[in-house]
């Protein structure tokens, strides 16, 4: 499986990191190899078998939908970069 | 008496019998890392401050006959991926250089609140990608035995900690083998926990389905005494069942006569050293001298294991690494003020090499029309390696393997291949996927360096492989062997 230049940095540009040229070739040679390897995985038949998400068998933990105070709301808010009045301030979006 | 040799157990039987404080310990450990942690690097950040004015407060608590934990006034380090509050907790990546989290992990709380003493942050692999501890955003940590050498990783620090005596014990988390395998390469005991057993709360996740906790101690006993104090169910981890804890201390003490312990083939492959060969062997023949029976055995999907969890790992790493954004905490490039490029600057300068590796091989995986090929695959196929031991377990008490197919390699060795450091992980990652607990413990030497032997048990059966292990190591004394570090 070769990973040519140019999806390795459309893959980049998905995981929203830039990449210089040196980057991208680098990538595209590690990330061929491994998924070479990963190739491995095709060699066997898995017609039927479930797959493993969740290995000791819990399924959906369930509490009531009430609100407990963690006591350090202005302390998660204020680590944000920039806030004020208790919100996160975000760049303009629109 | 070397008080920072002591085992964390004999300190709290030193403590409690008044033989010593736990300020003459606390100070006594800081001035080891002093010592020698300018070559070892196994520390980001030290609490020097709280973690002597802890033990000043455990002191006057024990002079006037408090009751306390058993984990008061014992110096213990922590990897750097547990949140604690007001320490600055860095993941080992740049992103969260500065973060000083405002509140602790569960793991953390419990420790803080039987009066332990938090002595400081150890280094690790960039939030525990990695097997060397070369992966650390800011400086990789040396082995204790040859400082030429990786201690191993990604729980790096915290092995070469306790190997080095810079605290009486001290906490990872284990992946794919991250626990297991430097405590291997450090001559510590390592205990990975199955997966649930310890709450995650407030750790930082990498891969969520995998992610475990637990200590890295001088010997099995303590590690036993560890893991009781901090297994259990935990309401803020959705994924700890109210699975019964057991009495690991008692547990231990009692033989093995009649274990039944099983030699899996396919750990004894080409590729593995001669010499940690012969070591895993004549660990068998060991509890065979002991009582136990050792019987072949077979696991046959173990060399897909490693495919699979590597695309397991990236995927959810893709998705867990998502979250440092530069919105709500860590760093924050803003010279533009376009949504977009804040994204792209703060996680392009923020994440190292291997991470921005594996968040691109699982957004690749994740892909729209990859998946079933990819991330599905993979999911089966850790099912088939999850029915192999337990299968095996059906009618096998231990498995017994070799930790890594090879001792500590160089500094340097695997950087521009990161395949090879992948394969590293051969023996540790079956039993991450099938989510089963592994001990690993000092078993021998190759070429001067430790080598370790792994012993995997069944789901939440944490007091037999202890129970194993704590008698090997009472008929052996290879986890008593101390390096000196030059």
């Amino acid at each position: 499986m070769k990973l040519s230049k140019a999806e390795v940095e459309h893959i980049a540009k998905l995981a929203r990191l830039n990449l210089t040229d040196q980057d991208a070739n680098l990538y595209s040679q590690q990330l061929s190899d491994i998924l070479d390897y990963v190739e491995k995985l095709q060699t066997i038949n898995t017609d039927g078998v479930e797959e493993t998400s969740q290995v000791t068998g819990l399924v959906n933990v369930m509490r009531d939908d009430e609100i407990q105070e963690s006591g350090i709301s202005n302390e998660l808010v204020g680590s944000a970069p920039e806030n004020s009045n208790g919100y996160v301030k975000v760049p303009k979006i629109l | 008496m070397d008080l920072n040799k002591l085992t964390a157990l004999e300190t709290f039987e030193g403590l409690r019998d008044k033989k010593f404080s736990s300020e003459e310990i606390t100070k006594k450990y800081l001035e080891q890392i002093k010592s020698f942690d300018s070559k070892v690097g196994a520390f980001i950040t030290l609490n020097e401050t709280e973690a002597l004015s802890q033990a000043k407060l455990v002191d006057a608590k024990i002079k006037h006959n408090e009751s306390l934990s058993p984990l008061a006034g014992i110096p213990v380090a922590i990897k750097d991926l547990f949140c604690t509050k007001g320490i600055k907790s860095t993941g080992a990546s740049k992103i969260l250089e500065n973060y000083v989290p405002p509140y602790d992990a569960s793991v953390v709380k419990t420790i803080r609140e039987s009066k332990g003493v938090i002595i400081g942050k150890t280094n690790l692999d960039e939030f525990a990608m990695g097997g060397s501890g070369e992966n650390s955003g800011f400086f990789p940590t040396h082995n204790p035995w040859d400082i030429s050498r990786v201690p191993g990783g990604s729980s790096s620090g915290s092995a070469a900690a306790v190997a080095a005596d810079m605290c009486a014990y001290s906490l990872g988390t284990d992946t794919g083998g991250s626990i297991r395998q430097p405590a291997s390469f450090c001559n510590a005991t390592g205990l990975k926990p199955t997966y649930g057993r310890v709450s995650r709360y407030g750790v930082m996740a990498m891969t969520s389905s995998l992610d475990t906790i637990g200590p890295i101690t001088k010997n099995v006993e303590d590690a036993a005494f560890i893991l009781q104090q901090i297994a259990g169910r935990d309401e803020k981890d959705s994924t700890t069942p109210a699975e019964k804890v057991d009495d690991y201390l008692q547990e231990i003490k009692k033989d093995i006569k009649g274990l039944r312990i099983g030699l899996p083939k396919e750990y004894f492959i080409e590729g593995v050293d001669e010499e940690v060969r012969n070591i895993i062997l004549s660990a068998a023949k060991k509890f065979e001298e002991m009582g136990a029976e050792v019987i072949d055995v077979s696991l046959p999907h173990t060399d897909l294991a490693v495919a699979a969890y590597y695309i397991i790992c990236p995927s959810e790493v893709s998705s867990n690494m998502a979250r440092y954004d530069g919105i709500r905490y860590g760093l924050s490039k803003r010279d533009s003020r376009e949504l977009l490029d804040l994204y792209l600057d703060t996680k392009t300068s923020g994440f190292g090499a291997e991470v921005k590796r594996r968040i691109m091989i699982g957004t690749y995986a994740l892909s729209s029309g990859y998946y079933d090929a990819y991330y599905k695959k993979a999911m089966q196929v850790r099912t088939l390696v999850k029915q192999d031991f337990d299968k095996t377990f059906e009618d096998i008490d231990v498995i017994l393997t070799p930790v890594s197919p090879t001792p500590a390699w160089k500094l340097g060795e695997n950087t521009n291949n990161p395949l090879k450091d992948y394969l590293a992980d051969i023996f540790t990652i079956p039993a991450s996927l099938a989510g089963i607990c592994g001990l690993s413990l000092p078993a021998g030497f190759a070429g001067g360096l430790p080598v370790g032997i792994q012993l995997l048990g069944k789901r939440f059966d944490e007091k037999t492989i202890l129970r194993a292990g704590y008698q090997y190591q009472q008929v052996t004394s290879w986890h008593n062997k101390k390096p000196d570090i030059k």
